[in-house]
């Protein structure tokens, strides 16, 4: 074991290694990549939200010169709805291979129907058009209300819920406690219903891929995803080929946030290449993005608290009704789940419901339904706060969960961060400034704390010396937000050499072994388990070679500062022999240096944060502004602070677009209206203030260097957060979001209204 | 339909290509060109992705035709760095994290060298309101504005 004493890198803002390609347009990303004699695929979609599919005729379509192959649901493996689930991690394929055709029935618009390869995109768009679908049109819902009514149209007949056919396609619940004894308890009570809308992700690169089928089926997959494992494990599903013949390389990837955990081009241009003989691009166009990709849940939730006079709370109950989109499973275990555990509740429901309709089946986004659950719990709160007429940080202090508490999704806490960032929001120049004054306009600012699962599970890596004696590590993670970074600070800190000798590589599925996605605050957690490990498997060697050539035992040979030392003047007297050193002797000393490991990874833990917004409203225009924010979290260890407070303040950005403007609008015919980043609109830069971030270290006793995820906890607590400092500024609660500028006029007129009436 | 022959210059070079008279000048630079520097995000002028100048003005080239191109001067992305010598943009961005995944690095770091050529000493809500037409969903823009301020700081010293 390789103690490290002084850190040199860990902990640096340090330049990544994948910066420079960055910076210059040359990384390649999936839309980047071109081959010979490549073709260009595109999607017929359903112009419908709910329609029975009776036949397809592609004939037209063929026929055009140029077409070189149309797929059809025929062509994609059927998983059977009778035979039961088949699992992919937290994906059932029943669903994945009807989501990505569609087949007997179109369940939103957008609803790929069929696919064309051509020569060039136009004619795969015109060819798109000479297909002939004949569908019978039946009605939709598009809202929770709706698809829950005992009348409503039911997208999928097997589901059953309490015995009938259903739109719920599941309920989980957490218990603990007694509610209705806890309750009884309670000196204060509240209340409150809350809805959400669907959210985009937002990535600004559209999904893409190409794809190479040679006549034997080898298969090579350029693709922009959170996983090249998934992708080759979904598309080897999806078209029977199988996952030893398919290579899944990772493209550099322009954002995902979890829209990218699933396949929704791949099986289909896998399917074109092969009946056509050629490889073939498919690029999403920002339209089909929004229509038929994610997004992540809308929501009705409903909250009530109780707490006794001293500030405790005694019990609570949550019910949090999610859309699931066309099939089912939306994030209710997040939403259940995550939003209660920041405190020590004795008595305790948190029940969630899947509910299916006609849109576009939801994805993972960052920390699935727990931004969804927190926003309804923390608002609640809030108010819960103010009629004890307790400060809300301290009244969340004084019920935080901490060591030792249980939370009711089963784990009891080990040491935790929690109470440390409430401590210092608190302490924080940010709470401690005066609101100050807002020159005409109202001023108000709210707190709002979030908890999220963090992830541990597979990960894989490959550390090789190269014949100079430099560093080459390869992991199997798609790097989305810098964890190369953070792999070469751990790499280079370990062997105690500069970090300018470490490259890091993502490996393609057929030279690295399995990694999951990168997601669930995982990545930089579980990868530098294994290329820590990886590392003093090396530094072992290292050992026992320079051992070796001293003719001394290697327990007499100690690693530090890139060489190998004699561990005491007894041991003997030698020079220090270098890595490089080692390195060009290793083919006389035993052949090439490297080494690998796979691992589950265990010890993830969860992850906490409190935020400090501050917001200024125009009351003619309805319009809030952000205008201070400071995010605290527990990061366990910041290993590259520049990457970690990144994480932050995105999720802040992301939390405010969902706040105050972010939302699906449909039409009356139940299609998305707003498919565009023009009114679909996410923050831009000048909608935002600078975003400051408090970072909390309290290592995490399970890892090597401490780390906790950090990717998902940002956003769990902004809604909650902004929508606490509108009410602090107005005196008036939001139930819904987003609290678009129509909608804050609404509320702010409601009084007048009244008045008049 | 025939195509169009369109003689340019793409930083500083002289070119010529063929383009389809509908061609976007992002398609052309996407596709014959092979510069791949600029993305696209969303094809209508709203994300800022694929931003390049053109006489050094500041454009969305898919908003723009190929065929506009002709006579003009285009420089993107790839025309930034000198050699093996980074703009100071582009080191600073390094330098302060100012990207995660990097797909709105381009057309951030395009926009953000128009904006200093106009004005050396922008404030930060100059920055952010010039900066406005270029989406990043990933950093919240801290980083990012953090970057252009002081790279304008340094260069304005030197
Ligand atoms: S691709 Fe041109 S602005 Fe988005
Ligand atoms: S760094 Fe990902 S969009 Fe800006």
């Amino acid at each position: 074991m390789n103690v490290v004493t002084n850190n040199k890198w860990i902990g640096q803002r340090t330049i990544r290694p994948d910066g420079m390609d960055k910076v210059t347009g040359r990384a390649q990303f999936a839309a980047d990549t071109t081959m010979p004699g490549m073709i260009w695929g595109k999607v017929l979609r359903s112009p419908h939200p709910h329609a029975r599919i009776k036949s397809i005729d592609t004939s037209k379509a063929e026929k055009l010169p140029g077409v070189k192959a149309v797929v059809t649901s025929k062509d994609i493996f059927d998983f059977t709805i009778e035979k039961g689930a088949v699992m992919l991690g937290i994906q059932d394929m029943r669903w994945m291979c009807r989501n990505v055709m569609a087949r007997d029935k179109a369940l939103f618009p957008g609803h790929p129907i069929a696919a064309v390869a051509a020569t060039t995109e136009a004619i795969a768009e015109e060819a798109c058009k000479l297909i002939e679908v004949d569908y019978e049109v039946l009605p939709w819902s598009i809202e929770i209300e709706d698809a829950i009514k005992p009348d409503a149209p039911i997208l999928h007949e097997f589901n059953k819920f309490e015995g009938k056919p259903s739109n719920i396609a599941g309920r989980l619940e957490h218990k603990k406690g007694d509610i209705e004894e806890g309750f009884k308890k309670a000196d204060v009570v509240i209340e409150r219903t809350f809805t959400t809308r669907p959210v985009h992700q937002g990535y600004i690169e559209p999904h893409a891929c190409l794809i190479s089928v040679a006549p034997d089926n080898k298969t090579t997959i350029w693709s922009s995803s959170q996983g090249q494992f998934m992708v080759r494990a979904m598309t080897s599903m999806l078209t029977g080929i199988p996952q030893s013949d398919i290579r899944a390389i990772p493209a550099e990837i322009g954002g995902g946030f979890g829209g990218k955990t699933i396949v929704y081009l791949e099986p289909l241009a896998t399917m074109l290449a092969k009946k056509s003989g050629r490889p073939v691009k498919m690029v999403m166009t920002r339209e089909e993005v929004m229509r038929a990709t994610g997004p992540t849940s809308g929501s009705k939730s409903t909250v009530k608290i109780g707490a006794t006079k001293d500030g405790k709370i005694v019990a609570a109950h949550g019910t949090f009704y999610l859309q699931a989109g066309a099939f089912p499973g939306s994030p209710i275990r997040g939403a259940a789940g995550c939003s209660f555990t920041p405190y020590d509740i004795p008595n305790l429901l948190s029940e969630g419901y899947d509910v299916v309709s006609n849109r576009s089946k939801v994805a993972a986004y960052r920390a699935p339904g727990a931004p969804i659950g927190a926003y309804a719990v923390e608002c609640v709160l809030d108010e819960v706060a103010e009629a004890l007429k307790m400060d809300p940080l301290d009244f969340r202090l004084k019920n935080a969960a901490k060591e030792g508490t249980k939370a009711a999704h089963g784990p009891v806490f080990p040491r935790i961060g929690y109470i440390e960032t409430i401590e210092a929001a608190k302490n924080s120049d940010h709470y401690q400034a005066p609101l100050g004054d807002g020159h005409g306009k109202l001023r108000g600012r709210g707190v709002a704390s979030g908890f999220w699962f963090n992830a541990g599970g597979e990960s894989s890596a490959q550390v090789n010396i190269t014949e100079d004696g430099n560093v080459v590590v390869t992991t199997g993670h798609p790097d989305i937000g810098g964890s190369r970074a953070g792999i070469a600070n751990i790499c280079a800190e370990l062997l105690g050499i500069d970090y300018s000798r470490v490259s890091v590589i993502i490996g393609d599925t057929q030279t690295i072994g399995f990694s999951n996605l990168t997601g669930g605050s995982r990545v930089l957690f579980a990868s530098s388990m294994v290329v820590t490990q990886s590392t003093e498997k090396i530094i072992q060697t290292l050992r026992e070679r320079a051992a070796k050539i001293w003719e001394i035992d290697p327990e007499a040979v100690k690693w530090e500062q890139g060489a190998a030392h004699p561990v005491s003047p007894n041991a003997g007297q030698f020079e220090p022999l270098t890595l490089k050193e080692l390195a060009e002797k290793a083919p006389a000393m035993g052949g090439p240096i490297g080494a690998g490991v796979q691992l589950n990874t265990v010890g993830a833990d969860g992850g906490f944060g409190t935020h400090v917004c501050d917001v200024e409203i125009d009351v003619d225009l309805g319009i809030v502004r952000v205008t201070r924010y400071t995010a605290v979290q527990d990061v366990g260890r910041a290993i590259h602070p520049g990457y970690v407070e990144g994480q932050l303040q995105g999720g802040v950005a992301q939390g405010i677009g969902w706040a105050l403007n972010e939302e699906y609008i449909y039409t009356k015919e139940g299609k998305v209206d707003n498919p565009g980043f023009l009114d679909y609109r996410m923050p831009v830069c000048s909608d935002l203030p600078m975003l400051d971030c408090i970072m909390v270290e309290i290592p995490n006793p399970k890892h090597p260097q401490g780390v906790k995820g950090v990717g998902e906890v940002p956003l769990v607590p902004v809604m909650a957060a902004v929508a606490n400092a509108i009410y602090n500024a107005l005196g008036k609660r939001f139930y819904a979001l987003p609290m678009s500028p129509p909608k804050v006029l609404e509320v702010l007129d409601a009084p007048t209204q009244q008045a008049a009436e | 339909m025939a195509k169009v022959h369109v003689t340019t210059t793409i930083n500083g070079e002289p070119m010529e290509f063929l383009c389809e008279p509908s061609d976007t000048m992002l398609d052309a630079l996407r596709g014959s060109l092979n510069l791949t520097g600029s993305k696209e995000g969303c094809a209508s002028g709203d994300c800022g992705a694929c931003s390049i100048t053109l006489d050094d003005q500041l454009v969305c080239s898919c908003l723009m035709l190929a065929v506009e191109s002709e006579g003009h001067e285009i420089r993107t992305i790839e025309g930034m760095a000198n050699g093996d010598k980074l703009h100071p943009l582009q080191q600073k961005f390094l330098e302060m994290a100012a990207l995660q995944c990097g797909i709105c690095t381009s057309g951030m770091l395009v926009a953000s060298d128009a904006l200093l050529k106009r004005n050396p000493n922008p404030s930060e809500e100059e920055v952010r309101f010039w900066l406005a037409g270029n989406l990043c969903r990933c950093t919240g823009y801290d980083k990012i504005v953090r970057a252009v301020m002081d790279t304008a700081a340094e260069m304005r010293a030197q």
